[in-house]
């Protein structure tokens, strides 16, 4: 069955500079040096990433980012804690919209 | 189920010889500066990892008779290193007279530990003569983490790990100015690419330190071998081609130059020589001749030929296995 997302096409990433060669290449370059270590470690970037790409769920970057923490020595806890931060954070964002709905209600009510 | 699954260890990547074709490089012995000793394939854990795919049911020991013609070919041969592995080498009888007959014959023994055979050998005269003649320690400690080290070497193994390696500090192993070492060895729990190993090093170090007390000399971070065990598990779980294909991905042509093959003989159980203790698990003999210890009629293996498998993407990739 064909399907928009195919796990093989995370490889062929790269492919995506064949026709825009000058950004391609100032994107993979920022992002390379985005994950060296800083002050962050890498492991601590891979969380990161992690967790961002459960927020924005992409299934490319799911699937290369809980190998690279695996890699990167986490193990699943840690990663799961991570997921909960970013489910906190998205959770939260809703909720915290819920003053906006409060201030219409007491507006609009008597 | 077992059985069920295919030998084929192509994995869907260029033979290893062709890749090494391909670089214009050649695998040739050089001087041989270890000789690894595997005293047998009885383990008391049984790791998922495992390339021996070693046990509690397996029966395969090296029995005195061949430590005895091991102890000669060392005195003839006057390797710098010996290398004293299994399976789980506590669990070998003879282990105390191979470590005594061995300490005046090489710089280095090195015994690699499960830690949780030597903890619960509960052999203080053991543990006197790894003090004694100063061997080298090689413990393996996958990860900081219980659940996933227990998943790897099985249920409780982390927790005798830490005890073992709080046992040997108290000893003076791994302990600075005692002259006495403790390396500790992480690979993979599942099928990906080990850990940056300066990056692990300095991550084992402060949380053993700061979580246990326990101190160390160095860490080393090796990928898993798909033979064995690892082998069944990687077919079993649909992870095999994929996982080759990491390694062959990651072929390090400037690895080949320092791979441990080169400078080391194995010795299996029975007595019979291989290029490496992974060849021994995939069943190739040293240079692809079958050659029993007692059948050797040169001990200069220098510019011979070192047979060659899949598995051996593994030890080429990324920083090496060396």
């Amino acid at each position: 069955m064909e399907t928009y997302y195919n796990p093989d096409d995370l490889l062929k990433f790269e492919e995506i500079g064949k026709d825009a060669p000058d950004l391609a290449k100032k994107f993979f370059e920022y992002y390379g040096a985005v994950f060296d270590e800083g002050e962050l470690t890498v492991r601590e970037k891979s969380l990161i990433a992690l967790a961002v790409a459960h927020t924005i769920q992409c299934p490319y970057c799911i699937d290369a980012y809980t190998k690279g923490c695996l890699e990167k020595g986490s193990n699943l806890a840690e990663m799961t804690e991570a997921l909960h931060v970013a489910t906190a954070i998205r959770g939260g964002a809703s909720l915290v919209h819920g003053v906006q709905m409060r201030n219409i209600v007491e507006k609009l009510s008597m | 189920m077992e059985n069920q699954i295919s030998q084929d260890r192509g994995g869907g990547v260029p033979d290893f010889s062709q890749t090494l074709n391909q670089h214009g490089l050649v695998l040739k012995r050089g001087e041989t500066i270890t000789l690894q000793v595997n005293l047998g394939l009885l383990c008391n854990q049984v790791c998922q990892h495992c390339h021996l795919s070693a046990g509690p049911g397996r029966t395969e020991l090296m029995d005195l008779n061949t430590i005895h013609q091991v102890i000669q070919f060392q005195k003839k041969a006057g390797c710098e290193v010996v290398d004293i592995t299994g399976g789980a080498p506590e669990m070998n009888p003879h282990l105390k007279e191979l470590i005594e007959k061995m300490a005046g014959l090489s710089r280095i023994i090195m015994l690699r530990s499960n830690l949780s055979a030597l903890y619960y050998a509960d052999d203080p005269t053991l543990l006197s003569l790894l003090v004694k003649h100063k061997v080298t320690i090689v413990s393996s400690l996958p990860s900081l983490n219980l659940s996933q080290t227990d998943s790897q070497r099985g249920e409780g193994v982390f927790d005798k790990s830490i005890k073992a390696l709080k046992c040997l500090n108290e000893m003076g192993f791994g302990k600075e100015g005692t002259g006495l070492v403790l390396d500790l060895v992480s690979s993979p729990v599942g099928a990906f690419m080990p850990t940056d190993q300066a990056t692990a090093q300095k991550r084992f170090r402060k949380v053993l330190k700061d979580k246990w007390g326990i101190v160390f000399n160095q860490l080393f971070t090796f990928a898993n071998i798909p033979l064995g065990r690892f082998e069944t598990w990687l077919k079993k779980k649909g992870n095999y081609d994929t996982y080759l294909n990491s390694l062959y991905k990651g072929f390090n042509p400037c690895t080949v130059e320092g791979l441990m093959c080169r400078h080391l003989i194995s010795i299996a159980w029975d007595g019979y020589l291989y290029d490496c203790d992974f060849n021994l698990a995939a069943g190739l003999p040293k240079s692809n001749v079958r050659t029993h210890i007692s059948e050797l009629t040169t001990l200069d293996f220098k510019h011979q030929e070192i047979a060659v498998g899949n598995h051996c993407y593994a030890c080429t990739a990324g920083s090496g296995f060396t």
